[in-house]
């Protein structure tokens, strides 16, 4: 791939994002618009944001290695993520928005009346936020790394700088913009090629993608290894090596290997024959496997049809809980114009998903040694080249690689403005704009540090991670909450913590490898089927249990949650009759 | 002891028709309104019908996702499970998982948007009077 187009591309990106975010820097000036953008941004722009800050370089590049992987049930990934805001509309979105409160803490505050839960729900808003940052950071790390060859760390912090410059100089009202800026930049970084592959597919006789055998080299296919891996073959197979296999050094030799395991070292370069079938992969965590293919895909082999319920429950119902989510919400100037919103998010997200699972596709067909090399997350800016070729390859190629950036910077940036307004509220001294300054860098270093610590542990299931724990533990906060009377701060604070912290101690210790197969494998990798009813039933038991410590407001809060804003905004003179009866 | 502050003469005149308690509608859209805003029992009742109908609406949206995209784990299992092996990937699962869903979620989720205007839209009218 040309380097020199994809720099310009990212540096373009990365250019307009710091622009359109100083422009905010003028524009916002109060700390109202600091923080909600004053809450007077329309649908339409909101809902590009909101949009725009979701799409995650999971949903940019990862579902199309899952795909290229796995096939066609890895679809449930971004009809997962776009259900969750189904879900999150049906039962919160209004009512979130009409609690006035900021952040999911301020809602666990106002509903609850107890400042222990607030402290609680802050943990955890933090915890999800820093979660889901690391991935982002690694991945456009790994991003530039494919598309410069610079070190790995370069695009974290590239990415880093970035956002927090953009965040702690415009707050929210310049982050609104960058982020429908980049939601439009990066439906049309993945649809314009799109089309131009799809047209290259038909020109080329539109060969079928195989998912339910292993799929083949279309043409003889030079494959480097960047790192030691093992590989399982079906049937023996000839081939040419440079480098070393089985611990015996070749030169442009040829040879052939053996139906069983074989390993190849770092640096070796084999010449697969065209037909030949791509060969499994035997240990994809050894060798620092795709990053957002990976996640749990062992696991799904033993009990697909749990798995996937798994992965419904934590999509479904975590979207809700995630801080970034919640943050936006509050940017709506009342309730309804919350729910049209969402409206408006559902078909912006669901048009982009339409078109990542080409790419995995066409990646299976063109591109299946990515799967050999653990650069399965490549495919979506590998196949321009591969397809197209030429001038048209690279400039298609640098479109992707913007976008891809695009995704990295929007979704880092909803992040961190969320943690850093938790920060900034209940852990800083005090409030105020220049603080906010502070818990911006604060809420971008603790990741960055952490993702130059754990380099080498796959932090790559994060982002499923932090949708179970969030699908455990706000999701019963927010819907009880806004649906049941009968919730208290005691049933609340158990409620998050056994119901998150189950979810949180089961895939970390699947994550250490700790039940190496069979049931208890399955239940650890997917907890959300069971960690998601504990944490509803928890939340329920202990508040029945503690019913004397229902909130003396309850009746008023739920008032104000549920009824129409010009109903709960009186006007003025209406109630002074009454005040003097 | 200071010379009690004498009462500043005000004009007298109707009741004003905007917090009025004396005919019209208005009459009896003010009650209703503090009766919630004062949380009497009465005010109560009126919140809990409201909480009531909108549940019963994001129930049923949610019951559609489910009914029509939860099941379909379960639906594309049916051939293997009835034939015995398993079956290829057919392009039924890439149009369905890939395309058709996306739409049907929107119409449920437009559904349940204009469905609790609606709501709202009744129960000012009930607050209100009208």
């Amino acid at each position: 791939m040309n380097h020199a187009y994809a720099v310009a591309a990212v540096t373009v990106v990365v250019l307009v994002t710091l622009l359109i975010g100083a422009l905010g820097l003028r524009i916002s000036r109060t700390t109202s618009d600091f923080y909600v953008a004053s809450r007077t941004v329309g649908p339409r722009l909101n809902a590009a944001a909101i949009s725009g800050e979701y799409l995650s370089a999971a949903s940019f590049l990862g579902i199309a290695g899952l795909v290229l992987l796995q096939g066609p049930e890895m679809l449930w990934y971004p009809v997962g993520y776009t259900a969750g805001y189904l879900v999150l509309l049906l039962l919160v979105a209004a009512p979130l928005r009409r609690s006035g409160a900021y952040t999911l803490s301020d809602f666990a505050e106002a509903r609850l009346e107890s400042p222990q839960v607030r402290r609680l729900a802050s943990l955890f808003v933090v915890g999800i936020g820093w979660l889901y940052l690391l991935p982002q950071l690694q991945g456009a790390g790994l991003t530039l790394e494919i598309l410069t060859g610079a070190p790995g760390w370069v695009g974290g912090l590239v990415v880093a700088v970035v956002v927090t410059g953009a965040v702690a100089a415009g707050g929210m009202r310049s982050i609104t913009f960058v982020q429908a800026f980049q939601y439009w930049l990066k439906l049309t970084a993945l649809l314009v090629p799109a089309l131009f592959l799809a047209g290259a597919w038909f020109g080329d006789d539109a060969p079928r993608a195989r998912f339910d055998a292993p799929a083949t080299f279309r043409e003889h296919t030079s494959v480097r290894f960047q790192e030691t891996v093992r590989i399982e073959l079906d049937r023996p197979l000839t081939l040419t090596a440079t480098g070393t296999v089985d611990d015996r050094p070749y030169d442009n030799g040829s040879l052939t290997l053996d139906v069983g395991s074989h390993r190849i070292a770092s640096g070796t370069t084999l010449g697969f024959p065209a037909g030949a079938e791509v060969p499994e992969q035997s240990d994809t965590r050894a060798a620092g496997a795709a990053i957002w293919s990976e996640p749990l895909a062992d696991s799904r082999e033993e009990h697909p049809l749990y798995a996937t319920y798994g992965l419904i429950l934590a999509t479904f119902l975590g979207t809700m809980g995630l801080p970034h989510v919640a943050v936006r919400f509050y940017t709506s100037p009342n309730g309804t114009a919350a729910r049209r919103t969402t409206l408006v998010v559902l078909a912006l997200i669901g048009a982009f998903y339409l078109l990542p699972p080409v790419y995995g596709v066409l990646g299976r067909i063109y591109a299946p040694e990515l799967a050999l090399t653990g650069d399965a997350d490549a495919a979506v800016l590998v196949l321009p080249e591969r397809l197209i070729g030429g001038v048209g390859g690279d400039l298609l190629g640098a479109l992707l690689a913007g976008g891809a950036f695009a995704a990295f910077l929007s979704t880092a940036s909803g992040l961190t403005m969320s943690v850093a307004g938790v920060l900034t509220q209940d852990v800083l001294p005090a409030r105020g704009v220049r603080h906010f300054r502070l818990a911006t860098v604060l809420a971008m270093a603790v990741p960055l540090g952490l993702g130059a610590v754990t380099a080498d542990v796959p932090v790559a299931d994060a982002v499923g991670l932090a949708f179970a724990v969030s699908a455990s533990s706000f999701c019963p906060l927010l819907v009880l909450g806004i649906w049941w009377r009968g919730l208290t701060p005691p049933g609340a604070a158990a409620g998050l913590v056994i119901g998150g912290g189950a979810a949180l101690t089961a895939v970390m210790a699947t994550r250490a490898g700790i039940p190496a197969a069979g049931w208890s494998h399955s239940l650890l990798a997917w907890p959300a089927v069971w960690s998601v009813p504990l944490g509803f039933l928890t939340m329920v038991l202990v508040s029945l249990a503690t019913r004397s410590r229902i909130p003396p407001g309850t009746a008023a809060t739920l008032a104000r949650l549920h009824l129409p804003e010009e109903l709960t905004t009186k006007p003025a003179g209406s109630t002074a009759p009454e005040a003097e009866r | 002891m200071p010379a009690a502050p004498r009462p500043r003469r005000e004009t007298v005149t109707g009741v004003p028709r905007s917090g009025g308690r004396a005919g019209g509608r208005t009459a009896r859209h003010a009650p209703a309104r503090s009766e919630i805003s004062e949380q009497t029992p009465l005010g109560a009742t009126y919140v809990r019908s409201l909480m009531r109908s909108q549940l019963r609406t994001a129930l049923l949206g949610l019951g559609a996702l489910t009914l029509l995209v939860g099941t379909l784990p379960l639906l594309l299992q049916l051939p293997r499970v009835l034939t015995g092996e398993p079956l290829a990937p057919g392009p039924h699962l890439w149009v369905v998982l890939g395309v058709v869903v996306y739409p049907v979620m929107w119409l449920i989720a437009r559904w349940y948007v204009r469905r609790a205007e609606r709501n709202e839209r009744d129960f000012r009218g009930l607050v209100e009077g009208r």
